[in-house]
């Protein structure tokens, strides 16, 4: 384990920062041609509805319109927008334009025109027919509806998913390890209970913006805010019949992604504009679109039950979940499949577990990747019953936890069963400092003294809450990154990966992977990232794997790299390469030396000249899991219910810190994303479909003035399978916080909300129903 | 019609429509430091300085910025350079599209109330949106500039 760490571990200002921070036009829409066309989408009012007809006529005679697109004018081939590997776990439900608008805000048309009033304009020209259709607007009554989603031909899936479109089911999955039934019927404690998780938005604040424009080759150019530029082109060319060499596809700077723009919004329709009309096209969503013609978090109902003995010790755990995919079923197994697989293995002392359940279709805005990917639902239900667990144990619930929950060298039998839609990979924990923790942030928190609840004012208490949480790092066996380092004159290094930043801070990590591995200083690494043509591949932003998978190519090329120079070094010292040391400056064999400076020069204009290239690639056989626990602290106003954050201590383990800075970004802005859902961010939808909360008027994130004080610790690990020991922790940040506030609010009043986001006006309804 | 302004420094004529806005006026002229986050007047993405005052571009008729003074962040480079070392201390860098708004906000309140309390920063910056960060970064980071630390 080397831990003498250079620059990795120690604070490095971001590559970007600076830049960014001074306004560079470096965004998507930034980068949009002069002159583009500008497309706008007609949108479905209704939440279910086959069209009859489309007349457009009237809309293409409008002075200014370029192109219009309709069902009857574009390829009629099903595909997946999820943005996933090939073949995707998500089923094929989905056409560039359909006869069948599904959602209020579906695509009905796309019009091209010199601007934006031109294109608005046109379209109320546009004479649509519906045949309006029965909506399923409650999840609850989805399966075997009489009302059918898709009721269309030429959908499926890739491989067994489960998928039934006449039962309104996108996908479903059952597993048992053990006999659960068994278990809970020898248990001598048995708790159960039911959760309700909402359709979070992802809010990023860069809306979904992309443009297309043909090279001096011909070929199609896209630049996407996606973090998935290598999927992107697979499924552009697919879907549009192109050939893989005809198209590039972009990633910019990328304004914040959370998940939501793992997938496709807008790039078929300004490929296909650009493709017809010869013209540069871009498509950049309003806020409104952002939030009801994107897609959400999955909302779900999780029923569990949980035994154990009075001693503390859990036998059985049973979780059922529904999960409402809404109109398209991007994501669908995999997000259902993680409530178990990343929350379950917390505590893998059971002698059985079964998880299951259905995900199905509703006429309400897709759900599809969102940071936390079904942990954070899982790790809400799952944490609020343990704790209702230790008080029908009268137990401590961080003892409860203690007990029950995974320690290092330990594992789950779920890690073989559940994978990423399919069979998983059996693991041991290597790193998991979770005992770690827990232990230390009890500590941060005071918890001793603050457990479970204070009166520090005439109507003020405050109370705590706790919970445990677990991720993954990347998708073993699936996710594949790469990096290619190239030697520049002068002794630096040019470093292009396919890996997305999509403000997560990638180019800082990999940049100090490679300046560590290679012994040279942050202004000696150049990155560029996340284009088709100039970058090697990468999977993209997703899974929490790009420190772990990205990060391990950059640091397996980096090393490559070493051992290339010292070969070359080798031949102009006429020694042995194992005689050559190399500092990251000087080589040195014997009594003589050259520098890296000398050496890189004279390859490209003096001695045996030549480029000094390598290109190395990286995917996991295992997804060594962050581990975190969490301790929240709230005050309540008991005649108002009103409350706010006092305090949140986090104590995580994602292995080393490659960046301490930015990695405690990522932890902190994860809780209060989290947050957000469990306390403020409600989805409303009117009785005929239509997404209400639809801005940020409407939609509360939270501000500044929202969040309290922010401990965030990390654990002294090291993951031997990780660059430099690091494991991911883009995601784990936002899984606790439902549960900790749900724990909380219990602590404060013995009420236990059911139903996120938990509202003053929900604890007062609770605890009406106490009384 | 013509609107003529102080952009930066320098004074400019722009043809815009009637009834467009500063944010696109921006955007068109080659700004691209100003970002469109809401349409709404919600996230603050679009903040400019107006005569030194924050003002959302996004509801801000050009036509209205006749005779005045309009700062960008690319009049205040240096302070934007120094402010984002604070910001990279703290570990508040993340996707940076709401960051030149921040930039001209700690401008505009550092001239406003060069020292101002915790809650006076929280206030200032409410109306700045950051999905990102968890904010407390982003304090620190406004905290230490303003108290001169580098």
């Amino acid at each position: 384990m080397k831990k003498n760490f250079k620059v990795v571990n120690n604070l490095t200002p971001s590559v970007d920062g600076k830049g960014l921070m001074q306004g560079r036009g470096v965004y998507t829409d930034d980068l949009a041609p002069q002159g583009a066309l500008i497309v706008k989408i007609l949108r479905s009012p209704h939440a279910f509805a086959r069209i009859k007809s489309i007349d457009v006529s009237e809309a293409e005679k409008y002075p200014g319109v370029a192109c219009i697109l309709t069902k009857d004018n574009v390829p009629h081939v099903s595909f997946t927008r999820a943005g996933q590997g090939y073949p995707e776990p998500s089923p094929y439900d989905k056409f560039i334009l359909d006869e069948y608008v599904r959602y209020v805000g579906d695509e009905v048309a796309a019009v091209a025109a010199v601007d934006e009033e031109t294109a608005l304009a046109a379209m109320k020209l546009i004479k649509v027919d519906y045949e309006v259709l029965e909506p399923v607007l409650d999840f609850e009554k989805a399966f075997e509806n009489k009302s059918v989603i898709h009721p269309e031909d030429g959908i499926h899936d890739m491989f067994p998913i489960g998928f039934e479109p006449k039962k309104n089911v996108a996908a479903a999955y059952e597993m048992e390890v053990g006999n659960v039934e068994e278990e809970l019927k020898k248990s001598e404690v048995v708790v159960e209970d039911t959760f309700y998780s909402q359709a979070q938005a992802h809010a990023m604040i860069e809306p979904h913006t992309c443009n297309a424009r043909l090279d001096e080759h011909n070929r199609l150019v896209v630049y996407s805010t996606t973090q998935t530029p290598y999927h992107m082109r697979r499924i552009i060319c697919k879907t549009l019949g192109l050939p893989v060499d005809r198209v590039r596809v972009i990633k910019p700077r990328v304004g914040g992604g959370f998940g939501g723009k793992q997938a496709f919004h807008g790039e078929m329709f300004v490929s296909l504009v650009t493709l017809r009309t010869n013209r540069p096209a871009k498509c950049v969503y309003t806020r409104e679109e952002v939030f009801g013609c994107s897609y959400t978090r999955h909302p779900m109902r999780i029923s569990l039950r949980v035994g154990a003995n009075k001693d503390g010790v859990i036998n059985a755990i049973d979780c059922r979940t529904l999960s409402d995919t809404g109109a398209y079923g991007e994501h669908a197994l995999t997000v259902f499949m993680i409530v178990g697989s990343k929350v379950l293995p917390l505590y893998n002392k059971v002698k059985a577990v079964k998880f299951g359940g259905k995900v199905v279709y509703t006429n309400h805005v897709s759900a599809g990747a969102y940071r936390g990917y079904g942990a954070i639902q899982g790790n809400y239900a799952v944490e609020s019953i343990i704790d209702e667990l230790a008080e029908a144990l009268h137990m401590d619930p961080i003892k409860l936890r203690e007990i029950n929950s995974m320690k290092e060298q330990e594992t789950s039998p779920i890690f073989k069963i559940m994978g990423e839609g399919t069979e998983g990979t059996e693991m041991i924990m290597e790193s998991c400092k979770l005992p770690y923790c827990i232990k230390r942030g009890r500590e941060l928190m005071d918890w001793d003294k603050k457990y479970p609840v204070k009166k520090v004012g005439d109507h003020k208490i405050r109370s705590v809450g706790c919970a445990i949480a677990m991720q993954g790092s990347g998708i073993p066996f699936l996710d594949m990154g790469s990096c290619t380092i190239k030697l520049n004159d002068g002794g630096s290094y040019m470093v292009t990966v396919g890996a997305t930043d999509i403000g997560q801070g990638s180019d800082t990590v990999i940049s100090q992977i490679v300046a560590e591995a290679l012994q040279t200083t942050m202004d000696k690494v150049i990155i560029y990232s996340s284009d088709t043509d100039l970058t090697p591949y990468d999977c993209g932003a997703y899974a929490s794997s790009t420190t772990y998978v990205s990060g391990n190519a950059a640091y397996n090329a980096a090393c490559k790299m070493r051992e290339r120079l010292i070969k070359e070094a080798a031949v102009e010292l006429k020694a042995k390469p194992d005689d050559v040391e190399f500092d990251g400056k000087v080589f040195k064999a014997g009594d003589k030396e050259i520098s890296l400076v000398d050496l890189s020069t004279g390859r490209l204009y003096n001695n045996d000249t030549h480029q000094i290239a390598v290109t190395e690639s990286y995917h996991g056989h295992v997804s060594p899991p962050p581990f975190m626990a969490a301790f929240g602290e709230f005050e309540f106003d008991t005649e108002t219910y009103e409350y706010k954050m006092i305090k949140y201590v986090t104590v995580t383990d994602c292995g080393t810190t490659i960046n301490p800075a930015l990695a405690k970004g990522q932890v902190e802005g994860g809780i209060i994303q989290g947050y957000g859902m469990a306390s403020s961010e409600a989805v409303i939808y009117n009785e005929k479909g239509k997404l209400l909360s639809n801005t940020f008027d409407t939609y509360h994130i939270p501000t500044v003035k929202e969040v309290g004080e922010l401990v965030t610790e990390f654990a002294d690990s090291y993951e031997p399978t990780g660059p430099f020991g690091a494991k991911s922790v883009g995601e784990i940040g936002i899984d606790t916080p439902p549960a900790v506030l749900c724990n909380a609010v219990y602590n404060a009043f013995g009420v236990r909300i059911h139903h996120l986001p938990i509202t003053p006006e929900k604890i007062f309804e609770a605890m009406k129903e106490k009384k | 019609m013509l609107v003529k302004f102080n952009l930066n420094g320098l004074d400019v004529e722009i043809n815009v429509k009637p009834g467009e806005y500063l944010l696109d006026t921006l955007r068109n002229y080659g700004v691209k430091s100003v970002k469109k986050g809401c349409d709404g007047s919600s996230c603050g993405a679009c903040t400019v300085l107006v005569d030194d005052k924050p003002v959302l571009s996004c509801s801000l008729l050009t036509a209205k910025v006749e005779g005045h003074k309009v700062m960008t962040v690319e009049s205040i480079q240096d302070e934007a350079a120094a402010l984002s070392e604070c910001f990279s201390r703290e570990g508040a860098d993340q996707c940076g599209f709401c960051n030149a708004a921040f930039a001209l906000m700690v401008h505009a309140l550092k001239k406003e109330n060069p020292h101002p309390t915790d809650e006076e920063i929280k206030d200032y910056m409410v109306g700045n949106l950051c999905r990102c960060t968890g904010y407390q970064s982003q304090q620190k980071a406004i905290k230490a500039f303003l108290g001169g630390k580098k």
